[in-house]
């Protein structure tokens, strides 16, 4: 054994730290290749998945699914698949459900997944005091029995779309007995779930360290340790993935994305996912009241060339709220573009270029791809028709108050996500009175929207969403822009497969 | 001495209640209810009111304000909406990796600005002396962000030898007991992680203090410039001492107090500063926190940190007024 002295001892610590200091990175770069590191766009905030304000926060969605895994899984294209559920269903009247909840599946502290965690965790999200945003659709369900591995319910209120919801937001299965024994916050501290990964080092703001479970019950990571980098700049998480300090980055401009890709040693993809941009329109102030206005608006934006110039080709231009993917998408409703006829209808309103009907209009500003210049181009294609559109730039969270408090201008640009591609989560709920993210609020279409939130006929339900939606493009309600795709630039070493709902999850990526 | 101290405490309190009552305010009256944002599309109005009274948001605007105050009286800042978590201990978590950056920041740029202005008094009768001004200029027009996007092109893309994001490798299995990592490594003799999060600290503390850096340049090189013209300095220098030596031991010493002063509200400005600095390099403290905090309308959480920055200040600028007095014995006496 050798000895060394203080003055040796400090003479090797600072060797040690001068190397460190001044090599660091270039040891941290020849790290083993079994990590794979994610620049991040958002960070986590909490690690429960069915409560706040993260647990409806689409982008969170790929982190919370390789920690936990959900009643029911969803395959990259949007179809559902077994996930701690391995079949499900209703009975011939519809007034009870059922739920065959799979086997041999274990927590990630080792102990057994059974069907009372599911119970408990289905009792817990429909529960009001608990704060889970999603409770309307999980209070459906009531009065749980369990037989062996399958837990039947009672059905309190019908919801066509239970089961795809148990793929969405807040549909994530938590340990009963250890949620119990540590509470809330002794959860944040050291989270357990079910998931292909498990939760090892946590630091808010600054990274997620995640360890491959070896147990778990599907297809495992193709990594040993999986790295969340929290980098909410955009220009951050584009040096990340430049320098080599990140193997996968997403939501980049999508200039970069096009400089990105055809750099060595790097690749990019970019396909649609279930995010499109939309124009809400008021029903308040009289010229939204107006068909010839609407529909004029409507007419006079060429979404192909906002798609092709602005959004670089990365985006689709789409003609009612349902994106090409989702299940009441019918390609036969068409809005085409044309600023004669828009001229036409102002006209039959008292309105030209030289006297142009004037509003307000609502916009974020670089709170998704060029969501602003989208709006100034629209704004200037409406200028040449007969439409003076003041553009207010706000803050998304005020758009969540005004739009709840049916205040908002009588046009306002957003986003809206739809991760399950069902009609009722994106027409439904942007379209119906009742819903608080609405903002055309009229009884022809709630008379319309009513009967089919409880339509058992899935056939005649999805039909009367069509219809839903064609009615919607010849009143001129809503302005559908464009569904939107996602930048993603990764290692040519390896092989990412595009998520359409959006979560970059991290078993979604492999080696090459 | 004793009776400064006393009137500055009693200041703090008075600023620090009028911060806690204009932010409670002004949270509660600009745009952005955070219920809003968490309202689901198939909530009923008694949904909504069950979550807002979830949050303690049901109540009228002064009984909130004074249920907030009385649990801040009693330590409790209330649960974060976004982060599920008591609010103190998030704060106390993440407020030391702020600390360290800003005095980290705070020491670079007193070393830098006054080697600075030390050695542009040196050669202040070179020709080229103008050229240091310049220069010294336009780091002062840079603002901090700036220098944030340049560093990370530069140390991150072009010439890739430093971190680009956190406070540690997150590939290193390091555990700390205390938050305070960079003292805690040194402390623990672990020279490889405390040159880790030095490495992490380098960008950040770059981009916060050279800005601080020229104003301290400006300021002392100013007061180096009255001082070296003063008697004492003159007869220090019919004494024969070196030009160095004249700057060092004898001006240096009366430049110093008004430098003091301004380097103290400077340095509030710099922890305002870690906000979007701590953001660009994804670096985990309280700044950083702030910027989701909002984003979130987490009430309790902004009201908070408000609170723990408006401390700060408070407390800077006491140490400094104390400080001031200390070396100054005109103030001291009087």
């Amino acid at each position: 054994m050798v000895n060394l002295n203080r003055r040796q001892t400090l003479a090797l610590g600072g060797a040690t730290f001068l190397s460190e200091l001044l090599l660091g990175g270039a040891i941290a770069s020849a790290q083993a290749s079994d990590t794979l590191t994610i620049a991040y766009n958002v960070n986590l905030p909490s690690f429960d998945p069915t409560v706040g304000p993260s647990a409806v926060n689409p982008t969170i969605q790929a982190i919370y699914r390789a920690i936990y895994d959900q009643y029911v899984g969803q395959n990259p294209d949007l179809s559902f698949a077994p996930g701690l559920l391995t079949k499900w269903g209703w009975n011939d009247d519809k007034t009870k459900a059922w739920m065959d909840v799979r086997e041999g599946v274990v927590w990630h502290d080792g102990s057994p997944l059974t069907p009372a965690d599911v119970v408990w965790s289905l009792e817990r999200a429909g529960d009001p005091k608990t704060g889970n945003p999603i409770q309307f659709v999980w209070g459906g369900l009531g009065n749980y029995q369990i037989d062996g591995n399958r837990v039947t319910a009672d059905v309190k209120q019908f919801d066509p779309t239970l089961f795809k919801w148990m793929a969405f937001l807040t549909g994530y299965i938590l340990p009963k007995a250890y949620y119990e024994k540590v509470g809330a916050e002794g959860f944040e501290k050291k989270p357990v779930g079910a998931g292909p990964y498990m939760v090892d080092e946590y630091q808010g703001n600054a990274f997620l360290r995640l360890k491959r479970n070896e147990k778990y019950w599907g297809p495992k990571g193709a990594f040993d340790t999986v790295i969340f980098k929290f980098v909410p700049d955009g220009t951050s998480r584009v040096a990340e993935i430049e320098s080599g300090s990140a193997d996968v980055t997403l939501e980049i401009p999508y200039e970069e994305y096009d400089r990105l890709r055809v750099k060595p040693g790097l690749a990019g993809v970019c396909e649609p996912v279930s995010d499109i941009g939309m124009i809400f329109i008021t029903n308040v102030e009289k010229e939204m009241l107006d068909e010839n206005v609407r529909h004029a608006a409507i007419q006079a934006i060429d979404k192909d060339l906002i798609a092709k110039k602005l959004l670089r080709g990365y985006a689709t231009p789409i003609a009612t709220l349902e994106a090409p993917g989702y299940e009441a998408f019918d390609p036969s409703i068409k809005v085409p573009y044309d600023p004669e006829l828009a001229k036409a209808l102002l006209a039959k309103s008292g309105y030209s270029p030289e006297k142009p009907v004037r509003f307000k209009i609502q916009t974020t500003r670089g709170f998704k791809p060029k969501d602003y210049e989208m709006i100034q181009a629209i704004v200037g294609m409406w200028r040449k028709v007969g439409i003076d559109a003041e553009i207010e730039v706000y803050e998304i969270a005020k758009h969540y108050e005004l739009r709840a408090g049916h205040k908002l201008d009588p046009m306002a640009f957003y986003n809206w996500g739809n991760a399950i591609g069902d009609p009722s989560t994106s027409t439904g709920f942007a379209m119906f009175s009742p819903s608080p993210h609405s903002a055309w609020k009229s009884k022809d279409l709630d008379d319309m929207i009513g009967p089919l939130w409880g339509e058992k006929d899935e056939a005649k339900r999805i039909a009367g969403w069509k219809a839903v939606d064609k009615y919607i493009a010849e009143k001129g309600y809503v302005i559908p822009l464009v569904q939107y795709s996602q930048p993603i630039v990764y290692k040519a070493s390896l092989k990412v497969t595009p998520n359409a709902t959006g979560a970059l999850q991290p078993t979604l990526v492999a080696k090459a | 001495m004793t009776a400064v101290a006393a009137q500055r405490l009693i200041m703090a309190a008075v600023t620090l209640l009028g911060v806690a009552i204009i932010v409670f305010v002004l949270l509660r009256v600009v745009p952005g209810d955070p219920i809003a944002m968490m309202i689901s599309p198939g909530a009923t109005p008694a949904d909504i009111a069950a979550l807002r009274a979830h949050y303690g948001l049901d109540t009228s605007l002064p009984a909130q304000f004074f249920v907030w105050l009385k649990d801040i009286l009693h330590g409790d800042f209330g649960t974060s909406i976004s982060l599920h978590r008591n609010v103190l201990g998030i704060m106390a978590e993440r407020l030391p990796a702020t600390l360290e950056l800003a005095f980290a920041s705070l020491v670079f740029a007193a070393l830098l600005g006054g080697a600075v202005a030390v050695f542009g008094t040196l050669v202040s009768d070179w020709t080229a002396a103008p050229l240091i001004d310049t220069v010294n200029g336009l780091f002062l027009a840079v603002p901090d962000f700036i220098w944030a996007f340049a560093l990370v092109l530069l140390f991150g893309v072009f010439l890739p030898v430093l971190p680009l994001s956190g406070r540690i490798d997150p590939g290193l299995d390091e555990r700390f007991v205390t938050p305070f990592y960079l003292l805690e490594s040194l402390a623990t003799l672990r020279f490889a992680a405390a040159a880790d999060v030095l490495r992490h600290m380098v960008m950040p503390m770059l981009a916060l203090g050279l800005p601080l850096a020229s104003i301290i340049t400006r300021v002392l090189k100013e007061s180096l410039r009255e001082a070296m013209v003063q008697d004492y300095v003159l007869l220090a220098r019919l004494k024969g001492l070196s030009r160095l030596r004249l700057v060092l031991q004898e001006a240096l010493r009366n430049a110093v107090a008004p430098t003091l002063a301004l380097t103290g509200v400077q340095f509030t400005f710099l922890i305002g500063g870690t906000v979007i600095v701590e953001r660009i390099f994804a670096y985990p403290g309280i700044g950083n926190m702030a910027v989701d905090a909002v984003i979130n309308r987490d009430l309790p959480l902004i009201q908070g940190l408000t609170l723990v920055f408006g401390a700060l200040f408070v407390v800077v600028n006491m140490i400094v007024d104390l400080l001031v007095v200390a070396t100054n014995p005109r103030l001291r006496n009087g």
